[in-house]
């Protein structure tokens, strides 16, 4: 069986960038960026707004401002009334919706290939024309706080991943959560929507996605209707946030909370992302990841950890690379009941020390290889989620040229650069490690 | 190794005449070993999506076995065959196939994406998995240990706990009115044997529903299926039976601290070959559907600002109908979310708008052929209108019935459906001023 796999793999090496969607990029005049992502198998399109403006953009004490206004978005224009967006989208059978990062705002539609020009409609629209009053904004921010309330305040994994990432940022915007901290999201108000909506919605702020049934001539007809006059705003502030000092000390939490049933600890670091022209170190640490905790059973951890001498319920790795200032690596431990969460940790430490002196296992980093190689021809199957690859790596300031060699990176990356990359990354002096525990194991 | 036999395929087309999608084709194939699937070819992409349904489920748990057929699922690609837990999964990684395995309350599911240059490597791992799991010792540990690991965590979840609650009220002591969890003790007993009997059990051929969307031809995907599923039993364990709807009206408040109470609430609901079924859906899609319009979200977030969001469906489970929902709000609004939401309820006893009928239609119409994106979501989508009885023609005149209904068929129906004093609402939290009402 074994040697059949091999086989299979080496084919798979030679061959992964031949599947590529056809991807055409232009740029309009008043400086709105264009791709277009052609996949003709049904005829729906999708939509994309891309604001380069997110969390880690708001001005202090405004947290929260940047998802807030993502919400106020839906509301009246000078020509919609309120909701009549989304009512728009529906009528003609579509679905719309919204999502805020740190580093971006997104706006998408999802409809029949035939009613894209509407959709350019009403999103040019909303771009520079929205009015709001005291009375929505009061309504909105209620909702909002419900939102954080289900999303964040009844879930203390939630609270606990919001405060190892503000332990992580001693001093930049990305250790704010994004839905805004409780009292701060409580004074937002209209004249601070405004302000923020007047800088960033621009024209020269933003990336425009379309993908799906449409051709690429068309849709840059259509955009220049729409998109093309509205004007820019020409000194949008440069994204220059406060930058973290060097970390010299390793930085420990532990929370309790009486809804939590199981100890669970994280392990973050500072690490690498991925850059224009320059994308090895983050391709080397997406199969650090991999090799470290990426399946739940064929990873060193999981292995170690769940199966030759088991000490947790479930381990992992992550990496996430796709940022403009900085990228997060980091690990996931559930122990096993009975084993105390110090022992686990040492345990864990133990496999990646081991990992360290000896590098990888050949066999495990031909198959991640096999695996990333194979996920491009399953990521073709799904024209919405690599719209949003291209939204989000545009957002943070790669170029097309980069996503599209993004999968030949990974596929060059060798076991050196992988073990070059962990030495850099792996330093307990610049982690964050916290505990999640349950109320009853207090003192 | 693929068996060697004479093909007799016989195929049926079905050309979807909805204008959004002209270019799908569902092929209704035949093996020569005489398994039904359905089949959309498509060469575009070098992979196919296979999707397996076995009719049962966590139903299928025998008296005090609550939990097994979940865990056996959990278990199936733990090692098959001559391979361990370790040696399984590195296998499927080297092929870069996908498996996922899943147990709902009415079917144990198979999710399988195979890449065309190494399909029959893939399709005989998936075999091995389904028909030879070892179910070895180390491996039930394990996985009883993560089963009981997500036992403990609902035990402390808003959410999870008025779902239990709720399920409890309205089926009592059929399957569905406890979770295919299992509980801490029933999961804690089980042993070997009862594992192997519950694979014996859930995964038949008599109950097998497979649809495949992709890279494959209708010979092709013939064969793969009758080597895939020729050694399983023919059949299995009885289904539970009917699961009568126990709900009354009313308020029953758990007790649990958390600033934001869980609101669940529920009522008998209609059967999915009622011949008003289509006005019932129409009629959900206005009062609680998936969109920012229906008049619950409008009420409750648009209006008032009193929860993130809210929706209403139509759960159509093998045994029982019911009309569901739930939402999120402050303890300190739940009196005034639910106040809203009995007024709207008894509202939408007595129908809905010309307007709302065109919006809602409009809408649904418009939603359906969207759906129909990429492989793995149109294999699901096929294999679930198999589990229903639809036929193969069902998606090109699915959107004529929802155009047929006239505003007279929701009128009747709403006044027949809609019960405002038979709503029986859960609530999770430490509500302000709620009478419980048992």
């Amino acid at each position: 069986m074994r040697k059949i796999l091999m086989g299979t793999a080496l084919w798979l090496l030679a061959a992964p960038a031949a599947l590529a969607q056809t991807v055409t990029d232009f740029r309009l005049d008043n400086g709105l960026d264009v791709v277009v992502i052609e996949d003709h198998r049904a005829p729906v399109a999708v939509q994309m707004m891309w604001y380069r403006i997110g969390a880690a953009d708001e001005p202090p004490g405004h947290s929260g401002i940047a998802h807030f206004f993502e919400h106020l978005m839906f509301k009246a224009t000078d020509d919609l009334a309120a909701g009549e967006f989304s009512d728009t989208v529906e009528a003609q059978g579509g679905s719309d919706n919204a999502f805020t990062s740190w580093d971006y705002t997104a706006y998408y539609q999802r409809v029949a290939a035939d009613r894209l020009d509407l959709m350019m409609k009403l999103e040019a629209e909303r771009m520079r024309d929205l009015q709001l009053t005291d009375e929505v904004v009061a309504t909105e921010r209620n909702v909002i706080l419900e939102e954080r309330n289900q999303r964040t305040d009844s879930d203390p994994g939630s609270l606990f991943s919001e405060q190892t990432r503000a332990a992580q940022y001693l001093n930049h915007p990305y250790g704010i959560p994004v839905i805004g901290w409780r009292h701060e999201i409580e004074q937002l108000n209209r004249a601070d929507a405004e302000a923020f909506y007047k800088t960033y919605y621009a024209p020269n702020n933003a990336v425009l996605i379309v993908a799906g049934d449409v051709r690429p001539d068309d849709v840059r007809k259509m955009a220049e209707a729409h998109y093309g006059p509205l004007k820019p705003t020409p000194d949008i502030p440069p994204r220059l946030r406060p930058q973290e000092p060097p970390q010299l000390a390793e930085r420990r939490l532990e929370m309790r909370d009486a809804r939590v049933s199981e100890p669970f600890m994280m392990r973050s670091y500072l690490a690498p992302h991925r850059q224009s022209g320059n994308q090895k170190e983050a391709a080397a640490l997406v199969y650090l990841a991999e090799l470290l905790g990426g399946s739940g059973t064929t990873s060193l951890l999981a292995k170690k950890l769940q199966f030759e001498d088991p000490k947790a319920v479930y381990s992992y790795a992550f990496y996430d690379g796709t940022a403009l200032d900085s990228g997060s690596f980091g690990f996931g431990l559930a122990p096993l009941p009975g084993v105390p969460p110090h022992e686990a940790e040492a345990a864990m430490d133990q496999v990646v020390a081991d990992f360290m002196a000896a590098g990888p296992d050949p066999a495990a980093f031909a198959r991640i290889k096999t695996q990333l190689g194979a996920s491009e021809i399953y990521a073709q199957d799904n024209v919405e989620a690599l719209a949003r690859r291209y939204g989000e790596a545009l957002s943070v300031g790669l170029t097309v040229e980069d996503i599209k060699a993004w999968p030949e990176v990974l596929q060059s990356v060798t076991p050196d650069d992988v073990m070059e990359a962990a030495r850099k990354v792996l330093d307990r002096r610049a982690a964050v490690t916290g505990w999640l525990l349950p109320e009853e194991d207090a003192q | 190794m693929i068996c060697a036999m004479i093909r007799k395929m016989a195929v049926v087309l079905a050309v979807l005449a909805s204008p959004a999608m002209a270019e799908i084709k569902v092929q209704e194939v035949t093996s020569p070993g005489g398994i039904k699937a359905w089949l959309v070819e498509d060469h575009g992409i070098p992979f196919t999506a296979l999707e397996l349904r076995f009719r049962g489920g966590t139903s299928l748990d025998a008296p005090g076995k609550r939990g097994a057929v979940n865990l056996m699922t959990g278990l199936i690609e733990e090692g098959a065959a001559e391979m361990n837990a370790q040696k399984f999964a590195e296998s499927r990684d080297a092929l870069a196939a996908e498996f996922k395995f899943d147990a709902s309350a009415d079917a144990v599911s198979v999710s399988a994406r195979m890449l065309t240059q190494n399909r029959a490597q893939a399709a005989e791992l998936l075999r091995l998995a389904l028909t030879q799991p070892r179910f070895d010792a180390d491996a039930v540990e394990r996985v009883r240990g993560q089963v009981l690991s997500i036992l403990r965590a609902n035990a402390k979840d808003p959410g999870a706990l008025a779902g239990e609650t709720f399920d409890k009220l309205a089926f009592g002591d059929h399957p569905y009115g406890t979770s295919g969890n299992g509980t801490i003790d029933s999961v804690t007993a089980l042993t070997r044997e009862d594992i192997l009997a519950a694979h014996q059990g859930a995964l038949t051929r008599d109950r097998v529903y497979v649809a495949a969307v992709g890279d494959i031809t209708p010979e092709d995907l013939g064969a793969l299926l009758d080597h895939l599923l020729a050694d399983l039993p023919e059949t299995g364990a009885p289904l539970p039976g009917p699961a009568p709807v126990g709900l009354t009206g009313g308020i029953t408040v758990t007790d649990f601290p958390t600033p934001q109470a869980v609101v669940m609430f529920g009522q008998q609901g209609i059967e999915r070959d009622d011949p008003d079924y289509f006005a019932a859906f129409v009629l959900n899609e206005i009062l609680g559907g998936d969109r920012f319009g229906s008049r619950l979200m409008t009420e409750l977030r648009e209006k008032r600002g009193l929860t993130y969001g809210v929706g209403t469906y139509l759960a159509d489970y093998d045994q029982a109908d019911l009309m569901l929902g739930q939402f999120a709000t402050d303890n300190r609004t739940v009196g005034e979310a639910v106040d809203i939401l009995r007024a709207e309820w008894a509202k939408a006893a007595q129908g809905v708008t010309e307007a709302e009928l065109a919006a809602a239609k409009t809408y649904l119409t418009g939603a359906y052929p969207l759906r129909f994106d990429g492989n793995g979501p149109i294999a699901n989508i096929l294999v679930g209108m198999q589990m229903v009885g639809l036929p193969v023609d069902y998606s090109a005149t699915r959107n004529a019935r929802i155009e047929a209904v006239t505003l007279d068929d929701v009128k009747r129906v709403a006044a027949r459906l809609i019960q405002p004093d038979g709503l029986r609402i859960v609530v999770v939290g430490q509500p302000q001023g709620l009478p419980d009402t048992p």
